[in-house]
């Protein structure tokens, strides 16, 4: 935790009230999300009791597993679920614009330009925790491998048409929500935190009720008090005032309503499943209105200036998926081969650091934190001597000295960079430090080709500029091996059946 | 769980050093075949332990019967000495090799070390295109050719260069031989990149030491053979089990107080000894101590090897000033009473001057209130840095600031086996660790608790189990602040 965060927690601790910790919004906010809030059953992984979900706040559709252990009744929320979900997902699939990208022609292995579709928008994916995210993935991988009746006439228990496509867009989304900084599936507790830094721990803030409290708390009462009460107040009936954001239910409900209720339901008592429906509502409409009340606070915030590059990624990545779907290929693996992962892994990593460095840019409390920890530094211009490169063509080397109060973790020698008006990076090197309070820095570039730098690219005396040690675009990974060629450290080329096939039997398989 | 190495049997080291895995890691249903053979005692002469190992290794290497060979190393043990040696074999054999470290300085002190065992061996040293890609230090050897196009490098005897680098070479190879250095500390994703441009390698590297790690999550991929990021050496040999790991028996860094706790604390399956016996190494002052705690924290250090300078209890914040303080001051004061080190080396005494001092933490920004600390003690030329840019490097003396000193918590990366390690297995004299009191305390409140993934290849022995190892042997040679 930096120091920064660490100070906006004590701060919020002694007064009662959670703190900012962003000025602006870091995450993409769309204009209708879908908001999804699962519920599970005790005990039975991956057997869902119902789930509110729509893009109209006041008009939530509620969905219901009157005996979640019945398969045919669970079929059937999912096939429910596939139509309220599904036709939000493929919503933008068809508004798009065409964009050149350089891409590697196969045969002549030239790279050339080619005019691509990229969707104009991406359907968002809203949800209250990061357990609601790992529930989306979960129903992904029990729904891709379903086969329908149309794709396996032979099928004992064939699936309704379009739930294994509802499973690879769900499997899609939990994928890209691992993305750093990825907007398509949002978990509102995980995005509260970012910006907010409450006085208790991270773990009690994915309580999304606890949550909210502290940063909502106002008059008379303290954020800690508001949130204990989220978390353990209890009505007569011993039932909580605030209910589990889910996909788990409050075991008190489970044993003392709902278990009696599904009891009624299988014994065939006539309003049994109203009486069901009625009851999982009362927990999951608390969460409804939470989750919009979250995504209201966010809203407030104005966006990240790179939070539509992001965005843009986002859509790609909503477009790549329409594209494999369209082209019949089959539903994402089980797992990932080995060059699949480490793919990933690498991407994953770039997004990170890009993520990093783009809220740092974008928000002054952040590059503050980023400040503290000795990573930049911001100060006035003192002073511009201007300087050549040694060579046949002398370049502008200007050396900058700035004034500043930072302590940033410099040597000698270390590459520095700034953002200039345009929003391109501009590259220099740490030239030292004449006094204390002062550092020079060599401009090595983004100043045009020419003898003397462009208009504004080199920083004028009494000018505030703020240089990071870190990238501002970093580089991508190398290039990796086709999964055809994985080669021999790292088992050859993958089996596609050994890749699909069960688990092998162990030992401990039979106890 | 399978794999529980603790069981097995000690057995002896198979005559010529080739044995099984007993590893610092316990495959999960590889059986630990053999314990290591009795590190002390077995065989009075480390030097010709060691070299009936090395000779075992590079006739693995040269026979080619096998696809890859592993060799673990515990810290100091003549890890580059084996590359250096088995380099020149290779090259004097024509097979065609290429060397691939993790960092620029690792190659280029591989570079130099090559070129100064053999001046004539034709060497290549792969670079980036960025201003200064390599040390100058190459530019004294006429038989290093150095640039950042493989293409130009072609039929040179050896190739050196980073695995980054190496990542991007395109059309150039296969290469007949290769040599991974540092493979425990190379990431599994890194080897897939690079692993396309040799038939056959041979992975060198400390088990004992930092893991790879990843800046995003990668639990998804726990379990996987392949998990981008594990250990190039994990993914290795879970792939192809039945290759040779071999093991170097003996630190020639570590003095005789600190083989047999670093041994034990951090590979507790493979142990290893000290190629100095106790006494050989002495660490003497030429200004007599003033009473001072600092002074009576070094003297035990210099009797013993080790001293811990214990803090008052206390939560503080990363770079708890108080501590930084303190490991300024015992610094400096060790270059103030001129330090003299007595070694296997010469019958001279050799001055512990302020290049052969380092002082190592956790954090970088402990590292830079210590490095500020000492610049305004007037004492420079100290190396000051964390324990993963401290790997591979030796000195006399080290001033660790413990990774769990002042702490509330203790996280997964606090507890990290191979941090601790790292900071213990630097000095080949004496290591002073400044702490905070309460560490055992904080251990036992916060268990390790990670979750288990399924799969997943369990190390031994655990950051707990080793943090209270070393804390049990340095309550020995507390001194109160």
């Amino acid at each position: 935790m930096s120091l920064v965060t660490t100070l906006a927690r004590i701060e919020a601790a002694a007064t009662g009230r959670a703190q900012p910790v962003a000025t602006v919004r870091h995450r993409h906010l769309a204009e209708r999300p879908l908001v999804l809030v699962p519920l599970t059953t005790a005990g039975e992984a991956g057997a869902p009791l119902g789930a509110m979900v729509g893009t109209d706040r006041d008009a939530p559709r509620l969905l219901v597993v009157p005996q979640p252990r019945d398969r045919t009744l669970r079929f059937a929320f999912l096939a429910e679920l596939a139509d309220a979900v599904l036709p939000h997902l493929e919503s933008a699939q068809d508004e798009v614009e065409l964009v050149e990208r350089s891409e590697t022609d196969p045969e002549t292995g030239r790279k050339a330009k080619v005019e691509v579709e990229l969707c104009a928008d991406a359907p968002q994916l809203v949800v209250p925790s990061a357990a609601g995210v790992d529930h989306v993935r979960l129903l992904g991988r029990s729904m891709r491998f379903r086969r329908t009746a149309e794709e396996d006439p032979e099928a004992a228990h064939p699936a309704p048409p379009r739930l294994p496509l509802l499973g690879r867009w769900l499997t899609h989304y939990g994928e890209r929500a691992r993305v750093p900084g990825s907007s398509l599936l949002l978990a509102v507790t995980e995005v509260l935190g970012r910006h907010w830094a409450t006085g208790q721990s991270r773990l009690e803030d994915q309580h999304l009720g606890a949550l909210l409290a502290w940063i909502t708390a106002g008059d008379g009462e303290s954020g800690a008090e508001a949130a204990l009460r989220a978390e353990l107040a209890r009505d007569r009936d011993g039932l909580l005032l605030t209910p589990p954001a889910g996909p788990a239910t409050d075991p008190a409900f489970d044993n003392r309503r709902l278990a009696p209720a599904v009891a009624r339901y299988d014994a065939g008592l006539p309003g049994a499943e109203a009486e069901i429906r009625e009851l999982v509502a009362s927990q999951l409409r608390p969460t409804w209105d939470a989750v919009w009340q979250g995504l209201d606070l966010l809203r407030a915030l104005p966006p990240g200036a790179h939070v539509a590059d992001r965005w843009k990624r986002d859509r790609w990545s909503y477009t790549a998926h329409r594209d494999r779907v369209r082209a019949g290929e089959p539903p994402q693996p089980r797992r990932d081969d080995a060059v699949t992962a480490a793919r990933k892994l690498a991407a994953r990593e770039t997004a990170q650091a890009e993520l990093a460095a783009q809220e740092a840019l974008d928000d002054p409390l952040v590059m503050a934190e980023r400040r503290m920890a000795g990573e930049a530094f911001e100060g006035e211009v003192i002073e511009v001597e201007m300087a050549y490169s040694s060579g046949k063509r002398p370049m502008p080397r200007p050396l900058v000295t700035v004034r500043t109060a930072d302590r940033p973790h410099l040597e000698g020698g270390e590459r520095l960079h700034r953002a200039l008006e345009s929003g391109k990076p501009q590259p220099g090197t740490f030239a030292g430090s004449p006094a204390p309070g002062l550092l020079t820095v060599r401009l090595t570039g983004g100043m045009g080709r020419g003898r003397e730098p462009e208009a504004g690219s080199v920083p004028e005396k009494g000018e505030t500029v703020c240089w990071t040690l870190f990238e501002h675009a970093p580089r991508g990974g190398p290039d990796l091996p086709d999964p055809e060629e994985t080669p021999w450290t790292h088992g050859g080329p993958p089996d596609p059946d050994a890749l699909d096939a069960p688990d092998p039997v162990t030992p401990e398989d039979l106890l | 769980m399978s794999g529980t190495p603790a069981g097995a049997p000690a057995g002896t080291a198979s005559l010529d050093g080739t044995e099984a895995r007993a590893g610092t890691e316990a495959r999960a249903g590889t059986e630990a075949r053999s314990g290591a053979g009795s590190g002390t005692g077995a065989a009075p002469d480390p030097g010709a332990a060691a070299a009936a190992a090395t000779g075992a290794i590079l006739r693995d290497v040269l026979s080619g019967a096998h696809r890859g060979v592993v060799v673990d190393s515990p810290p100091g043990a003549g890890k580059t000495t084996l590359v250096v040696s088995a380099a020149r074999e290779l090259a004097a054999a024509g097979r065609p090799l290429m060397i691939v470290a993790q960092t620029n300085a690792q190659v280029d002190d591989l570079v130099d070390r090559l070129a100064t065992a053999e001046p004539e061996l034709p060497v290549g040293r792969l670079h980036s295109s960025e201003a200064q890609p390599y040390s100058p230090v190459l530019d004294r050897h006429p038989s290093v050719v150095k640039s950042s196009k493989a293409a130009d490098l072609a039929g040179l005897d050896v190739v050196v260069s980073t695995a980054a680098k190496w990542a991007h070479v395109r059309g150039a190879g296969p290469w007949e031989q290769a040599i991974v250095d540092e493979a425990y500390q190379m990431r599994s994703d890194a080897l897939l990149s690079v692993a396309g441009l040799f038939e056959r390698a041979l992975f060198v590297g400390d088990p004992g030491q930092l893991d790879p790690f990843s800046q995003v999550g990668a639990e998804q991929w726990a379990g996987l053979s392949y998990d981008p990021s594990a250990s190039a050496v994990a993914t290795l040999l879970a792939h192809n089990p039945g290759l040779p790991v071999h093991r170097l028996p003996v630190s020639w860094r570590l003095p005789a107080s600190a083989a047999p706790l670093v041994s034990r604390a951090f590979y507790p399956y493979t142990p290893f000894r000290s190629g100095t016996g106790p006494g050989e190494r002495r660490l003497e002052f030429t200004v007599p101590s003033d009473g001072s705690r600092v002074d009576r924290v070094l003297d035990e250090a210099a009797g013993s090897g080790w001293g811990l300078l214990e803090l008052p209890a206390r939560h503080t914040p990363r770079t708890d000033p108080e501590a930084v303080a303190a490991v300024a001051a015992v610094v400096r004061r060790l270059l103030e009473r001129g330090g003299e080190a007595f070694g296997e080396r010469s019958g001279e005494p050799s001055p512990v001057t302020a290049e052969r001092i380092a002082v190592g933490t956790a954090h970088r920004d402990q590292a830079a209130a210590v490095r500020a600390a000492l610049a305004s003690l007037g004492v420079t030329d100290v190396a000051v840095d964390t324990a993963n840019r401290l790997q591979g490097r030796e000195f006399d003396v080290t001033v660790v600031l413990h990774p769990l000193s002042g702490r509330p918590d203790a996280t997964a990366f606090h507890l990290e086996t191979g941090r601790l390690c790292v900071l213990a297995s630097r000095h080949r004299h004496a290591c002073v660790v400044v702490c905070r009191a309460g560490v055992p305390e904080l251990l036992d409140e916060y268990p390790s608790a990670e979750p288990v993934q399924l799969g997943v290849t369990v190390k031994f022995p655990d950051g707990w189990e080793a943090n209270h190892a070393v804390l049990a042997h340095l309550a020995e040679h507390t001194v109160p602040w």
